[in-house]
């Protein structure tokens, strides 16, 4: 009967004990949710005029590179000739998903500035965009073989950011049969999350 | 010299508090009368020297006094007055002192208008309250000196946060305040009737206004904030799950439940100290809520200035306050009786159910939160908890309690038959089912589920409360000036409750006709250029810029028509504050009541390194979004009507049994 009233003091010493912990741990910046999980399960159709659409399930075997890119999208487009230039030299898979675009703005964009997707799918809804925690575009991820998030790069990729990062990511996934969690990520990645972190901070919620 | 004034009061006012807890309790534990008169004059003197602490505070941001530290980091000569003012309580420290300003000013209140409580009683409410003055002004002294001098001092100051220099920004917090301080005031009073031993309906009737109009300005407080995150960031969503969101959702949740279960303690005697200990943790959540906000545990943007000294300094103020008054719990509760029997069917059990299922909401809450941490803590690795959790386990308790909140009213007290109650709600039964039907039917494209009947959830309520008040008045069984009579007899907790849940009734639908319904383009537009949406034509005509006082200004025009008849003009505006290079979204919204529509623009093309004027653009169409605040609004106006009751201001007797009412006593909500 006593134990009863007890509860809730000893139910306030376990919650003290961990904000106490926690206050010595470095309040460090919040890495993505996705980070080492497998890719969200979606099927999504395929953009206007092309064959065939993306599902989850088309990730597995080769490790790839994963952007979100929009016609309405301007910093898209500042990445858009990198991507074009990785397709064509085959450094590594591109595959696109096409978010909360109008299907024929984002063919026309296609059209224009040239496709270097291997497969896309038109993420209308935006669904798809939200179970992989995108909330800025471009977005670009990097999944290993066993089709699990490895990178998350936030904003239009750099020739710096595609040199210094994530490159050497791609390569030593496919050097090693290590566990994602257990690459290494060279320094160039961390100060790109870092700063956009900050940026993306204070455009999405004061 | 103003500033150095300021901080003296402020010493004196800890030094008064330290005297105001310490004496007066000593006299009440020996009834030593001369001593415990201390209490109120020494509450009335604290209050005294906080204000002139607070008014020389914002003296210095007034006159852009940059020899300040706090002035200098959070306020610069080019922001309008309005901004100048608010950044008094915009950044940590200034924060602090306007808390200790609305805790000393309740004390003050209980010490001048408290004549008609017991004198030991009082005299106890002003002890803890003065203890927790004491860690307030101890930690804001020790540690957040908000009148620190510089030397030498700069040219102009860093300016307050641009996101925070907004009407909505400047004014929510001292609501939040108000309300987190309110529930002070029923923490004192819980833990001076566990000091004295005696819970009793008297008891329940006195802490009642107190945390009556906590709520009130909480509720006002949260819905602000929500308004403001709504208009302010541009992504069309008005609450994100954030942990300093949801470290003010907390004490929201157990407030409300505390209100619930202060009814039952104070009509039938009975749930006291379950009563106590949710007084207890309401409060605590309040304060663990400013843990979390300056400690820098949890990473959030709305985050003040971390710093972990900080930090353990809170925590052991927590520990404290919130184990010292648990503890105390555990020592006294198991002494109080219990009062009157009640079947489960009653109005008794609906009020235990609520109080259930609200205090399981806040834990998932609280789980959700601090989750991440807890796993950080040992050795887990660091995740982030995102609304998909809380969406799927709040979202789900929720359709009880709306379930409930509608039939317990109409409940007996002690014992009820359920089947007869819900045979007087065939009224909402019937429209509920409706409302669900029309959602389904009227829906073109694909919502979930769960929408139309949610909407059928928020009809059956809201005429459920209707139905509930119909029926006290008798409506249309008796003669309309007979009915009219009876209302106006109605006492105004009556009132106020049938407000509150109507006002719930208006938020949910709100809630759920955004998440499901909503219409959202993104899409590229140049001048010219037009958009169709939701039976709306937006046309864009291009992009001017402008010079605010402190930032220049991107200004869109839209031009919106329906069926080619003039609707409105939008002019959503991108801000950029050059003194911290930040951008701000301000979003244009034009209301119909039924629906906003909702304007913002995103970047220009020119950022691409083309020139034509063309900008992304997002629209939104969002239906019955600003219900969501009407229902805050007249929750609160609720609660405030329940305040202004009879019974509250005239106070208790000391048993309730004086007067046998004519009417049976309303459950005021």
């Amino acid at each position: 009967m006593k134990l009863k009233f007890l509860l809730p003091v000893l139910l306030f010493a376990g919650v003290a004990t961990a904000l106490g912990v926690g206050l010595t741990i470095k309040p460090g910046d919040l890495p993505s949710v996705m980070i080492n999980q497998q890719v969200p399960e979606f099927d999504l159709p395929p953009l206007l005029d092309r064959p065939r659409g993306l599902a989850s399930s088309d990730l597995t075997g080769k490790v790839r590179l994963v952007n979100f890119f929009a016609s309405w999208c301007f910093a898209c487009r500042l990445e858009h000739p990198l991507l074009n230039r990785i397709n064509a030299d085959g450094i590594v898979p591109v595959y696109g998903i096409n978010y909360k675009d109008m299907p024929e703005d984002a063919k026309a964009w296609l059209d224009r500035l040239g496709d270097p997707y291997a497969r896309s799918g038109a993420d209308f809804p935006g669904r798809t965009g939200i179970d992989w925690g995108v909330y800025g575009l471009p977005e670009t991820f990097i999944v290993d073989r066993q089709s699990r998030i490895v990178y998350r790069h936030i904003g239009a990729i750099s020739p710096s950011d595609l040199e210094n990062c994530l490159l050497p990511v791609v390569e030593k996934l496919r050097a090693s049969e290590l566990a994602a969690n257990s690459i290494k990520l060279p320094s160039a990645c961390q100060r790109s999350t870092q700063q956009i972190d900050l940026k993306s901070k204070l455009q999405t919620k004061s | 010299m103003i500033a150095e004034i300021g901080h003296f009061a402020l010493i004196l006012a800890f030094l008064t508090a330290i005297v105001q807890g310490s004496l007066p309790m000593i006299g009440a534990h020996r009834s030593n009368a001369a001593w415990m008169a201390l209490a109120r004059p020494a509450s009335v003197a604290q209050l005294l020297f906080i204000v002139v602490a607070f008014a020389a505070l914002m003296y210095g941001f007034v006159v852009s006094d940059f020899s300040i530290k706090n002035v200098a980091d959070n306020s610069n000569s080019a922001m309008p007055m309005l901004y100048k003012v608010s950044s008094t309580w915009g950044s940590h420290e200034g924060s602090l002192v306007l808390w200790v300003l609305i805790l000393a000013l309740f004390g003050a209140i209980v010490a001048v208008s408290g004549g008609n409580l017991p004198p030991s009683l009082r005299t106890r409410v002003l002890g803890v309250q003065a203890w927790i003055a004491v860690g307030f002004l101890s930690f804001s002294l020790l540690t957040s000196n908000p009148f620190l001098r510089l030397d030498p001092a700069p040219l102009d100051g860093r300016s307050l946060n641009p996101l925070l220099q907004d009407p909505g920004m400047a004014y929510h917090p001292p609501f939040l305040y108000v309300g987190y301080v309110g529930f002070s005031m029923a923490f004192s009073f819980a833990v001076a009737a566990l000091i004295e031993g005696r819970v009793d309906a008297a008891w329940a009737r006195w802490v009642r206004p107190w945390t009556l109009a906590a709520w009130s300005f909480l509720t006002l407080g949260i819905g602000m904030g929500s308004w403001w995150a709504y208009y302010e960031l541009g992504w069309g969503g008005f609450w994100f799950w954030d942990p300093v969101e949801n470290s003010s959702f907390m004490p929201w949740l157990a407030g409300t439940a505390l209100l619930h279960s202060a009814i039952v303690c104070e009509k039938r005697n009975a749930l006291k100290s379950w009563t106590i200990l949710l007084a207890i943790v309401t409060f605590s959540l309040s304060l663990l809520g400013t843990f979390l906000v300056r400690s820098g545990v949890l990473t959030s943007v709305h985050a003040f200035a971390t710093d972990p000294a900080r930090g353990a300094f809170i925590l052991g103020f927590l520990v404290l306050v919130i184990g010292g008054s648990l503890t105390l719990y555990a020592i006294r509760a198991p002494l109080l009786k219990g009062g009157g029997l009640f079947a489960p069917i009653s109005r008794e059990g609906a009020l235990v159910l609520n109080n259930l299922l609200l205090t399981t909401a806040c834990a998932t809450v609280f789980l959700g939160t601090l989750y991440p941490l807890f796993l950080d803590t040992f050795g887990g690795g660091k995740v982030s908890v995102g609304p998909p959790f809380f969406n799927a386990t709040f979202g789900p308790l929720m359709v009880p309690v709306i379930a409930i909140a509608a039939i317990g009213p109409l409940l007996p007290w002690k014992r009820a038959d359920l089947a007869g109650v819900i045979g007087r709600l065939k009224l909402a039964l019937v429209v509920a089912l409706a409302i669900s039907f029309l959602a389904w039917y009227l829906t073109t494209g694909s919502v979930p589920s769960w929408a139309p009947l949610g909407m059928g959830l928020a009809a059956w309520l809201f005429v459920g409360s209707l139905v509930e008040f119909a029926e006290r008045i008798k409506l249309f069984r008796l003669p309309a000036v007979k009915s009219w009579n009876r209302a106006r007899h109605l006492p105004r907790s009556a009132y106020g409750m049938t407000m509150a849940h109507c006002g719930v009734a208006l938020v949910l639908a709100g809630i759920i006709g955004s998440q499901a319904w909503q219409v959202e383009t993104i899409r590229v537009m140049a001048p010219g250029d037009s958009v169709e949406m939701a039976g709306y034509e937006f046309a864009f005509r291009g992009v001017r810029q402008l010079k605010g006082p402190n930032y220049n200004i991107d200004r869109g025009e839209f031009v919106v028509t329906r069926g080619g008849v003039p609707v409105t003009r939008l002019f959503p505006e991108k801000r950029f504050y050059p003194v911290q290079q930040v951008l701000t979204t301000e979003a244009a919204i034009h209301t119909t009541w039924i629906a906003d529509l909702y304007v913002a623009i995103d970047e220009s093309r020119a950022a691409a390194g083309e020139g034509d004027g063309s900008w992304s653009i997002r629209i939104y169409y969002n239906p019955l979004v600003p219900w969501i605040w009407l229902g805050a609004v007249i929750m609160m106006l609720g609660g405030l009507v329940s305040l202004s009751d009879r019974r509250l201001r005239v106070g208790a007797p000391r048993r309730a049994k004086s007067r046998a009412p004519e009417i049976p006593s309303p459950q005021p909500a």
